[in-house]
């Protein structure tokens, strides 16, 4: 598998379609001891899409993503991942926590690694390069800055060369500076891989500069389903971009003044 | 306040701290050992009670030169570390398993919870009813003692890992033995090593007492033997022999904790 980047558009767009994978969900409903956080919910995500999905604390939008990965079983519904060509058929599905989850007592390369043959190493090694880690192989995650963790994180999801990313808020708790670096970091390597992505953030300026489509969701169902036209890499001082961030942000603040 | 905090750090670098350091945890010890010397040799304390420090080190000497120290020493080691081995691996097991499997827990946790309870030297008259005053019944006592705070530091050290780091460790794959390996294990090794420093207390202090209660050799029955011929350095021996033993299995602890729980930075060495 190959790592380099090229920075040519077309040839990216050819491994997009090639590498990701569409998501279906539909009708799912889901429960927490009778308190409905999903219902009848729908959306189709296409191979290689990048869906940033955002909403409310609580909406609903964390249970999504983790029944995507099957942490959350749905009463309802089916959430259904399509045909991978090339491998065994079975689409890798990886997640990034909103904290690192790294494993505090294994140095940062072993973590990297996790659940794979130390014959991976070398590639390993040339995707913690890719997230400017690579002189940390061999520290403790104890010694890294927030930011540095999380990268690790996605190096750890990136070894594996997923078919669908999911990003559970993994920026939430960096700072503003650290937090455009990685979001910038998480679109290089999504246009070079072409992996289908999905993003939940509270964060509406990071929904807009990473989305091909951003959904809100209000309870428990889509509330807002809106393209992003704006042509990347995409700068947050434009005039589409403000404008559309005004809107979506209207759009969730509205609906808190009704109750 | 400011003038405060430049004085205080002028003196810190004018006195030579770090040696203060070293040697103040020693200043009392060592005025108490030249205190009782001073007692001893005025008269005040007669040596049927406690003999002069060094009545106390010739006895060393004399005792390790015969060899007879040595094979005592050996023998409580050998004693305290088999019943450790005994009593330690089935806690840790037993820990695991109940730790591991809710079956377990509802199964055996209630029974142990209440055996718990019984101090393991109430059993002594039992103990030598069962297997006289062989080795049998040390090996017993102690692995009884050290069987609960490894069972109990275990059990919680599986049930304390990270939800987040397990339910990380299943989108990777992992499942069974790798997620045990690469994630419960290492988890609750800080909890599994308190409870085997708690169990090496615990180990000596079990072990003095069935050694001075029925014993043909170690260090409680070299201790008890001396008491018959009135030996106050050999007594006194025994006991400092003891303390420097629970030191040493301390300080053991401490470095497999040092070693094994490096990646945790409230275990690393200080500068």
């Amino acid at each position: 598998m190959p790592v380099t980047f090229s920075s040519g558009e077309i040839a990216a767009e050819e491994r997009r379609c090639s590498r990701g994978v569409s998501v279906a969900i539909k009708n799912v409903s889901i429960a927490f001891a009778g308190r409905t956080v999903l219902e009848n919910f729908d959306i189709e995500i296409s191979a290689g899409e990048f869906v940033v999905i955002v909403g409310r604390s609580g909406c609903g939008k964390s249970t999504l993503l983790r029944s995507v990965v099957g942490l959350e079983t749905p009463q309802s519904g089916t959430i259904t991942l399509g045909e991978v060509a090339g491998s065994n058929g079975k689409p890798d599905v990886r997640v990034m926590f909103q904290d690192s989850r790294l494993l505090p007592w294994r140095r940062i390369l072993p973590n990297v690694m996790l659940g794979l043959e130390p014959a991976i190493i070398p590639q390993a090694r040339r995707v913690l390069a890719q997230v400017g880690l690579a002189e940390r192989a061999n520290d403790w995650p104890a010694t890294l800055s927030g930011g540095q963790r999380q990268r690790v994180a996605l190096a750890r999801a990136l070894v594996h060369d997923p078919n669908l990313l999911l990003l559970d808020e993994p920026l939430g708790s960096l700072d503003a500076l650290t937090r455009i670096e990685m979001q910038q970091l998480i679109e290089d390597v999504w246009r070079n891989r072409g992996f289908t992505a999905m993003l939940v953030t509270h964060d509406v300026a990071e929904a807009i500069s990473l989305a091909d489509r951003v959904i809100l969701i209000e309870g428990g169902r889509v509330a807002l389903d809106e393209v992003v036209n704006i042509p990347r890499p995409r700068t947050r001082g434009g005039a589409r971009f403000a404008a559309l961030e005004e809107r979506i942000l209207g759009r969730v603040l509205q609906r808190q003044s009704v109750f | 306040m400011s003038r405060g905090q430049k004085q205080s750090t002028t003196k810190t670098q004018l006195r030579p701290s770090i040696l203060v350091k070293r040697a103040l945890p020693w200043v009392v010890p060592i005025s108490l050992v030249v205190a009782w010397q001073w007692a001893s040799s005025a008269g005040i304390l007669p040596s049927r009670f406690l003999p002069s420090p060094r009545a106390v080190v010739s006895s060393f000497i004399e005792l390790s030169a015969s060899g007879e120290l040595w094979m005592h020493v050996r023998v409580s080691t050998l004693r305290a570390l088999a019943g450790f081995a005994v009593g330690g691996g089935l806690g840790l097991l037993l820990g695991l398993l109940t730790g591991s499997l809710h079956w377990a827990e509802t199964l055996l946790d209630t029974t142990i919870q209440m055996v718990r309870n019984i101090p393991p030297l109430a059993l002594i008259p039992l103990v030598i009813l069962w297997f006289g005053i062989d080795e049998s019944a040390k090996l017993f006592l102690v692995s009884l003692g050290v069987f609960f705070p490894v069972y109990i530091n275990t059990f919680h050290g599986i049930r304390s890992v990270d939800r987040g780091l397990l339910e990380m460790g299943r989108t990777y794959g992992l499942s069974g033995w790798p997620l045990y390996r690469e994630i419960i294990l290492p988890g609750a090794l800080p909890s599994i090593l308190v409870g085997v420093r708690f169990s090496l207390g615990l180990m000596w202090v079990i072990l003095i007492v069935a050694e001075t209660i029925s014993a043909h050799s170690g260090i409680g029955y070299m201790t008890m033997n001396a008491r018959e011929f009135m030996q106050t350095d050999v007594m006194v021996v025994g006991i400092l022999l003891y303390a420097i033993l629970g030191k040493l299995a301390d300080l053991l602890a401490k470095g497999l904790e040092r070693y094994w729980l490096r990646w945790n930075p409230a275990y690393q060495t200080a500068r």
